[in-house]
């Protein structure tokens, strides 16, 4: 089975954000990058289906030349190859643009899986998986929580909410988006970082790839940071003196201990 | 001028609560445009679903009912998603940002070569634009958004980002059925029935005092001190979404959108950052206290005590005050 697996790189989880001169986007200086954690379960569903069935995993993201550095520890977990589709100004795309570069990319490698997370964590637009299935014409399933691979058919069990789950037969060629939780990611190795050394990371150039005449119909006007308006009252002091505060006023004032 | 049209999430003849908070955001933007709202149902048997939306202020209900909709098919939801937006021509289409919506209207915006604006949090009128708000960052940073160019445009709301109670309800929207041209042996997929799964049974509903635990805790070791102050308190342990995928508790103890809902009067949220899919599922807490390390956590919003803090310091702490009788 040809299996790509779309990743993208985004602000380490716990970075402090500010927001840049003219409101465009984030300050990336002094950011450290890694890959969107949704991600990271779709690469291990990847590796585990290779396992079992054979095959090749391919690691694709969009982004700038930072991106390499998320795509070189894809290699070192278990991904054969990886093609990168270089952007220097990828966060100012819209998921359309995003999946028209990738669909360009994935007509060309004929995969019979594509694999993403089900959101990232930067932008959150949980559509780019979808989006490709569409411009591919290939059928999706999205917050996929089981995999089972029979043949050229796929049998993808969706999660819905409040417990409730259920089970499509899709044929290949197909794109899922993964629930994250469905595995358990695994690390690199000091071996797989040493072999990934030797794989191939393709550059491709987003002009070559991007469809010109793709208008999305959405425009970021500004981006900021909310503004926290709760009433909380805040308890200061040693981490024992807001412990002693905070057990007080549960008692006193709130009167639920 | 179109109108915007709302499509409401029914399933089993019950209307996603969700969808009633939409139909609040369609009502909205309508009177801010000037333009009448439509509200269209998409389904097998949706009659009891129209039924509850009978008194809504709204001017026409639109239903597609067809058996193959029912179980859920995303091409066939596709088909009748396509054939309300191309014959009714709306300005806007709002939908719920549920996992069902996540499934099929990015594909339907697509095919009108349009995003799926999603999981927006507001709606306003901004002198001639309207203006969406996206969190971006889990709600650390806040995006507006313009839907430009022609219509349509597609708009999913977060849960929770309207209140249900605004409901407009001195309307009686005329019902209409709407065909559309499903040719089952077209499609490529098969879906089954969706099955109810209960995880190994931890009914967090009726508790007074939960104790729920977030990426903050930092390890699977360390949920064992908030194991320990539940224990102190008479409570139950809980969890955000990430503390369940990492399997450091069972999903059963999952509280939020895709996990349980609960009301004690005491939630104590430890290294939670508080997403609103999140606080869906806590904010029927009566007394909401937060410990974080960061200032800026949206939970500090929602709770009614905040501890800026580490919780491997603080909780330690807490459990000495408790057990030395404080």
């Amino acid at each position: 089975m040809k299996i790509g697996v779309l990743i993208k790189q985004v602000p380490a989880r716990d970075s402090e954000l500010s927001i840049n001169a003219d409101q465009s986007w984030i300050d990336e200086a002094g950011l450290e990058f890694e890959s969107s954690e949704p991600d990271d379960y779709a690469l291990e569903a990847g590796l585990q289906l290779k396992e079992a069935q054979g095959g090749e995993v391919v690691a694709i993201s969009l982004g700038p030349d930072r991106v390499d550095e998320t795509l070189r520890t894809a290699l070192a977990k278990g991904a054969d190859r990886a093609i990168h589709i270089v952007d220097e100004h990828s966060h100012g795309l819209d998921p359309l643009q995003v999946a028209g570069a990738l669909a360009q990319v994935a007509a060309d490698e004929s995969f019979d899986l594509l694999l993403s997370g089900l959101q990232s964590d930067d932008l959150g637009y949980g559509q780019t998986g979808v989006l490709l299935a569409e411009l591919l014409g290939v059928p999706h399933a999205t917050v996929v929580v089981n995999i089972e691979a029979s043949g050229d058919r796929i049998t993808a069990k969706r999660e819905l909410e409040e417990g409730w789950y259920q089970s499509v037969e899709l044929p290949l060629p197909a794109v899922l988006t993964i629930q994250s939780g469905i595995n358990k990611p695994r690390y690199t190795s000091f071996k797989g970082i040493m072999a990934a050394r030797k794989k191939e990371i393709r550059a491709v150039p987003s002009q070559e790839v991007m469809p010109a005449d793709l208008s999305s119909g959405m425009e970021i006007l500004r981006v900021y940071v909310p503004e926290v308006t709760g009433s909380a009252e805040m308890l200061e002091g040693s981490a024992a003196e807001q412990a002693a505060a905070l057990v007080e006023k549960l008692k006193y004032q709130a009167r639920v201990l | 001028m179109s109108n915007v049209l709302v499509l409401a999430e029914q399933r089993a003849g019950t209307l996603n609560p969700q969808s009633i908070e939409v139909v609040v955001a369609g009502q909205k933007l309508a009177a801010a445009l000037g333009v009448e709202l439509d509200i269209a149902l998409i389904g097998g048997d949706i009659d009891a679903a129209a039924e509850s939306l009978a008194s809504v202020k709204a001017a026409r209900l639109f239903m597609v009912s067809d058996g193959a909709l029912e179980p859920y098919r995303a091409e066939a939801f596709d088909v009748a998603g396509r054939t309300l937006v191309e014959e009714l021509k709306p300005q806007y289409v709002l939908l719920p940002h549920t996992y069902l919506v996540r499934d099929y209207a990015p594909r339907l915006a697509a095919a009108f070569k349009r995003v799926l604006i999603s999981d927006c949090v507001d709606v306003r009128r901004d002198n001639d634009n309207i203006v969406f708000t996206r969190q971006l960052f889990q709600g650390k940073v806040n995006a507006d958004v313009l839907a430009k160019g022609d219509a349509p445009h597609f708009v999913s709301f977060q849960a929770g980002a309207f209140r249900a109670d605004q409901l407009e309800t001195d309307g009686a929207p005329s019902k209409q059925a709407m065909n559309a041209p499903f040719d089952a042996a077209a499609f490529k997929t098969q879906s089954h029935d969706p099955v109810h799964e209960m995880a190994d049974g931890v009914d967090l509903s009726n508790v007074d005092i939960i104790v729920s635990v977030g990426r903050g805790i930092q390890s699977e070791e360390n949920v064992e001190i908030a194991r320990q102050l539940a224990k102190a308190l008479g409570g139950e342990i809980g969890a955000s979404r990430p503390v369940c995928d990492a399997g450091w508790l069972s999903s059963d103890h999952q509280i939020g959108s895709s996990g349980q809902s609960v009301t004690p009067k005491l939630y104590l949220a430890l290294g939670i950052s508080g997403s609103i899919q999140h606080m869906v599922g806590a904010k029927g807490a009566k007394t909401i206290a937060a410990i974080n390390t960061d200032p800026k956590a949206p939970i500090f919003a929602a709770a009614d005590y905040g501890v800026v803090g580490d919780v491997l310091e603080v909780v330690p702490a807490l459990l000495e005050e408790l057990q030395g009788g404080g």
